[in-house]
């Protein structure tokens, strides 16, 4: 909301400076996006007469003009403006001036643009004639009447006079953030009343006391008005106004509109805009010549009915879309925009005024299904005050008057089925202070409340309040708190702590993700952040199959495009896309995780939500990376969270992975579901990245290595109580075997048979050393392991180890052909 | 005999100068007092003397043997400090050559802010709770008091995965979920990822991170607000720190605020990241409006509480001086590598 101080200032006078009062209006409720001082960038720039005007020698598309700017020789200036006239009075900005800018076709300078005398195609040109826009206005603003040329002043301008001081230009313009509970104040009226409260001066409302009142007849006899529909539309009126003259606005009102944001168009269209900022009530005018019978009648439209608006385009309506007609055919579209077929036109001679109330609902519909938004039902959207239309009808018929631009005629047509009553309600001193913290007195209160145009009634500790119709956000107790709050001042509320007392609680979800989280860092991964949804395709450039679960997929309705369209089942695709623009950018080495939410299809309704699970993806590339890396970096993970010995199977057949590089991982079932039948519980799946995945994300050349696990697999199994062991009083004894066995044998397989086999004194089984080669057959390896012995009660003697050893060898000889190997 | 052990001793002293290493100074050892050692010798053919010229020869010998071992004790310290001394003169490094790297991995920029703000209030007695990002209508919207033409339900505005489920566009849901589930008093913060239709830019993300605070609780009030979230940016952003809090609007408390605390960069003396104005707008506030506190069907006369969310990616750019919200996004490691 554009508030321009002069405009203001008609209403009330702070008494403060421009700092102080914006200070003090964000301090009671009315947030600033910025306060901005129009003019200063204008130095030397005088109002001039256009006295002769003769063609330049050398170029036809510029003349050169004598000016008068008050002083006692002619200025000569060329311009190439195509709206110059003798006796035009201009503005023209002298030999060593400044304005605003842009100059035209050019970009915005800051501080503005510096004008000197100069030559235009030879011929000497002591300054410049200035358009609006070199002047600093914006395009949207600048007069209909001199759009495309340069700005021709009012007739009563004296030229020499300094531009600024004869426009008023210089003034600070204070863009209010109203919220949306307070359309009150997308008014003049309602920011004076704002006002009037934080300063606790008066205001004057506007001036609707008509002096004249001569049109010929009264309203009742040019116009009736009917309701058909009144849930739609509270309160019709209509004024009617004659001997209507279309022209230019007086300065002082074009002045205000533009510097509220809005271009000045003709004195009728102006004073309509003008009231609506006012009072922020919309108000049509309609040429009575169309308005058959006088007529106006609202109703819904007809559907299929074709209807062409103000702006000229053709629209069908639906038979729900409030209308204005008159005895025969649609006029408006009732609060979004007038018809075509009643539009004010040069030669209007008499107008009606409408100015009605439609509900916020209907007209947001309509608006919404015609695709057309306007001022003024944006306006009708967030509510407005029945109440206003009277006021407001009768300003709009004041200004007329006033400008000269028609004749009023006396009365109004006022259809207003239920009258809009002020809203009552009982309000408590003590629970008011109770809820802020503070102690103020039942006067003080009322004072606050008064300077907001609240009544109050009754005694003692309640308060019954009545709040102006305008003030639509005012309902209960808790709006009232909020009103004492904002004009005591939240910066003089005290500054206490609740004694509010309890236990902290940490999910253990949260915990587990945390000791994920800190382990993998302290590992050297980097935690990445990707977006939470993705594009369909996603799953396809991993691979994965057909009907597979990762496409069970939560849709968006109304994604911002394909490409984020579904919520992620898996991370993978998201950690392959950082992991490729890492590399693209030349990054040697990249070890990154994420731990994020994914999203599985169920049944979708607002009693069933999606599963949501959180889940683990590491990804690796360059450097001496490679699978067992990242299995090393798995398994430590697992450990601090307690999954102490996770199995890896190997897998062949998921799409994403290399199909000799990949493997399932898991733990382990518990004892319950161990009697269930089921083994292990799957925890995720690791491997090297297959290579036409790698390519499909340009991550050709380099090996990559993802994991995906589920945490909530990692909830179930984790185990982070730790319970301390006592170390070994007795020695132990190591034996290193040397295995001559399959290539195609798991050591996975080996080192479960030595476990088996080697009972309670086999404390330890490590795998040192594969090797091929010398001395090695074709598809044989040899695989080394230290087998570590110790008894927890004795010391081991060379027997005892021995039996057991002996077992050992045997079983894997039996087992798996495993023959034992000289070292 | 007197000269003879005189020169023994002479000699060894001698000797014993001239040994440059342990070894030649051990060999010097077993030259005198070995066994066949020049004074073992003596010692060994005093057997032949009178008892009168045993005793004082044998007191001699002793006397020299003593010095002689003395010497050799002497040499031994010396040798091996020259040794020790060498040695450290051989193995001396240049000490600016690069460290061998053992690289700590990097918590994300994100989450790094999620967790200041988390411990702040962890110590001011706040539980953390959690809700899904797939939400209902009802509890993004309907139960956070936000009339059915709220501007923020448009379908431009929230993104919906079906009539009643979306992808909550605020934290606050959380705030129903536990008034639904907990009894007062009630004092949480939930973190979280939350979604809204914004095209990506500099400064917007279809998908950003809040933190929701929530108190519920008998006799609280706006001083209690104004209290707790001064005291938690004076620990986030330091001890200097002063806050001011400004009227505003939220649909789910009443009175509502924003709260601005004074440029960390500059003060509150004004500079370009507080655009001149001294302050910086942090995060949204008030007290929770009686209708949510009816959701959770709490008496309100006898209950009051506040509430508050602030957005993750707002502290975190102005912390760090990100001036893009995308590179969060990006995850480039070079970006993550500078938040360690």
């Amino acid at each position: 909301m554009l508030v321009p101080m002069e405009w203001l200032n008609d209403y009330i006078d702070p008494g403060v400076s421009v700092d102080e009062f914006c200070d003090r209006m964000i301090m009671s409720g009315s947030n600033l996006e910025t306060c901005e001082e129009f003019g200063t960038e204008i130095e030397n720039v005088v109002v001039g007469r256009i006295e002769k005007i003769e063609p330049h020698p050398d170029a036809d598309k510029l003349v050169i003009c004598r000016m008068d700017v008050g002083e006692d020789e002619l200025l000569q200036i060329v311009t190439g403006a195509p709206n110059v006239f003798e006796g035009a009075l201009v503005p023209v900005a002298l030999h060593k001036s400044r304005i605003p800018g842009p100059l035209h076709g050019q970009p915005k300078q800051e501080g503005g643009v510096k004008i000197t005398k100069g030559k235009l195609r030879g011929v000497e040109s002591f300054g410049m004639l200035c358009s609006c826009g070199e002047l600093g206005f914006e395009d949207k603003v600048v007069p209909v009447a001199h759009r495309d040329g340069i700005w021709i002043l009012d007739e009563d301008q004296v030229p020499g006079t300094q531009l600024t001081d004869a426009l008023g230009l210089k003034q600070h313009v204070v863009d209010f953030e109203i919220t949306p509970n307070r359309p009150d104040c997308l008014a003049m009226v309602g920011m004076a009343r704002e006002a009037s409260a934080t300063f606790g001066q008066p205001f004057d409302y506007p001036d609707t006391k008509m002096e004249k009142e001569d049109g010929k007849g009264e309203a009742a006899d040019h116009v009736s008005v009917e309701i058909k529909n009144p849930e739609s539309c509270k309160r019709y009126v209509a004024r009617v106004v004659t001997d209507i003259k279309v022209e230019q606005s007086p300065w002082w009102l074009q002045k205000r509109l533009m510097y509220a944001g809005m271009r000045p168009i003709n004195n009728i269209v102006d004073i309509t805009n003008f009231v609506m900022l006012e009072y922020g009530q919309p108000i049509h005018a309609f040429d009575i010549r169309q308005v058959k019978g006088g007529k106006i009648v609202v109703e819904n439209a007809s559907a299929g009915e074709v209807f062409t608006t103000l702006d000229e385009t053709e629209r069908t309506l639906s038979g729900d879309m409030l209308m204005i007609k008159d005895g025969e055919r649609s006029i408006a579209v009732a609060g979004v925009m007038g018809g075509l077929n009643s539009e004010i036109e040069a030669d209007t001679s008499t107008i009606i005024v409408e100015s009605a109330n439609f509900a916020g609902d209907s007209v947001r519909r309509t608006a919404k299904s015609l695709g057309l938004r306007t001022e003024a039902s944006a306006r009708f959207e967030k509510g407005i005050d029945p109440n206003l239309c009277a006021d407001a009808a009768d300003r709009v018929c004041r200004l007329i008057e006033m400008v000269g631009a028609g004749k009023v005629c006396p009365g109004r047509v006022d259809v207003y089925p239920t009258p809009e009553a002020a809203r009552t309600i009982d309000v408590r001193v003590d629970r008011i202070n109770h809820v802020l913290g503070i102690e103020l007195s039942r006067e003080e209160m009322v004072a606050m409340l008064e300077g907001l145009e609240i009544q109050v009634a009754g005694e003692g500790n309640v308060m019954t309040v009545t709040a102006p119709t305008v003030r639509q956000d005012l309902l209960i107790e808790e709006d009232y708190v909020e009103e004492i709050a904002r004009m005591y001042g939240y910066d003089r509320l005290p500054v206490t702590m609740p004694r509010s007392n309890n236990e902290v609680t940490i999910p253990y979800g949260w915990e587990l993700r945390d000791l994920a989280r800190n382990t993998l860092c302290a590992l050297g991964l980097n935690e990445i952040q990707t977006y939470s949804f993705v594009s369909p395709a996603s799953v396809d450039r991993i691979r994965i199959g057909e009907d597979s679960w990762e496409r069970a997929f939560v849709k968006l309705i109304n994604p911002l495009g394909e490409e984020n369209s579904v919520m992620r089942t898996v991370l993978t695709p998201n950690m392959l896309e950082t992991l490729a623009r890492n590399y693209a950018r030349n990054i040697e080495e990249a070890a990154a995780f994420e731990i994020g939410n994914t999203f599985m299809a169920s049944e979708l309704n607002a009693d069933h939500l999606p599963d949501e699970d959180y889940a683990l993806c590491i990804g690796l590339y360059g450097g001496e990376q490679d699978f067992f890396t990242l299995k090393g970096i798995i398994c430590e993970m697992l450990k601090v969270l307690g999954i102490r010995e996770p199995i890896f199977t190997a897998e062949s057949e998921y799409g994403p992975y290399h199909p000799g590089r990949c493997a399932r991982i898991s733990a382990a079932a518990s004892e319950q579901m161990k009697a269930a039948g089921v083994e292990t519980e799957e925890l995720g799946i690791m491997g090297e990245i297959h290579p036409d995945v790698a390519e499909e994300f340009g991550l050709d050349g380099v090996r990559v290595y993802c994991c995906e696990i589920m945490f909530s697999a990692i909830m179930r199994k984790a185990d982070t109580e730790v319970v301390y062991t006592p170390l070994p009083k007795f020695p132990a004894v190591t034996r290193d075997i040397a295995l001559l066995v399959d290539e195609e044998l798991e050591v996975g397989r080996i080192e479960e048979i030595i476990r088996s086999k080697g009972g309670e004194i086999l404390e330890d089984v490590r795998l040192f050393d594969v090797y091929r080669g010398k001395q090695v057959d074709e598809g044989k390896k040899s695989v080394a392991f230290a087998l570590v012995y110790r008894d927890r009660e004795k010391t081991l003697t060379d027997e005892e180890v021995t039996a057991v050893h002996e077992d050992v060898l045997a079983a894997l000889k039996d087992n798996l052909n495993a023959v034992l190997r000289e070292i | 005999m007197q000269e003879q052990l005189n020169q023994i001793l002479e000699d060894a002293r001698a000797q014993l100068e001239g040994a440059k290493t342990a070894g030649e100074t051990d060999e010097v050892r077993v030259r005198f007092l070995g066994k066949k050692g020049r004074l073992t010798e003596i010692l060994r053919g005093m057997g032949k003397l009178s008892p009168e010229d045993r005793k004082t020869t044998g007191q001699m010998a002793n006397q020299v043997r003593n010095e002689i071992e003395g010497l050799l004790a002497d040499r031994f310290a010396a040798v091996k400090a020259a040794e020790k001394e060498a040695q450290f003169a051989r193995e001396k490094i240049d000490v600016t050559e690069p460290g061998k790297a053992r690289t700590l991995g990097v918590k994300h920029p994100l989450n790094i802010t999620m967790d200041e703000i988390s411990r702040v209030f962890r110590n001011m007695g706040y539980s953390i709770v959690e809700g899904p990002e797939v939400e209902t209508v009802f509890n993004n919207f309907d139960a956070l008091n936000a009339g059915p033409n709220h501007p923020a339900r448009d379908m431009t505005d929230t993104f919906y995965i079906s009539d009643d489920v979306l992808l909550r566009t605020q934290t606050s849901p959380v705030q129903i979920r536990t008034l639904l589930s907990a009894k007062p008093p009630i004092k949480v913060i939930s973190p979280g990822r939350v979604f809204r239709c914004d095209t990506p830019d500099a400064t917007h993300s279809p998908m950003f991170h809040q933190v929701e605070g929530l108190l519920v609780d008998e006799g609280v009030t706006m001083a209690d607000l104004k209290g707790t979230l001064d005291s938690f940016a004076k620990q986030l952003f330091g001890t200097s720190t002063r806050t001011k809090f400004r009227p505003h609007h939220f649909p789910f408390t009443e009175p509502s605020a924003e709260m601005d605390v004074s440029c960390f960069k500059c003060g509150g003396k004004g500079c370009r990241v507080c655009k001149g104005s001294g302050w910086i707008e942090i995060l949204g506030c008030g007290m929770v409006h009686p209708s949510v506190l009816e959701v959770g069907g709490l008496d309100t006369e006898k209950y009051t509480g506040f509430a508050f969310g602030l957005g993750v990616e707002r502290v975190a750019m102005l912390k760090y001086g990100v001036d893009d919200i995308r590179l969060f996004y990006e995850n480039d490691m070079r970006f993550i590598n500078q938040f360690k």
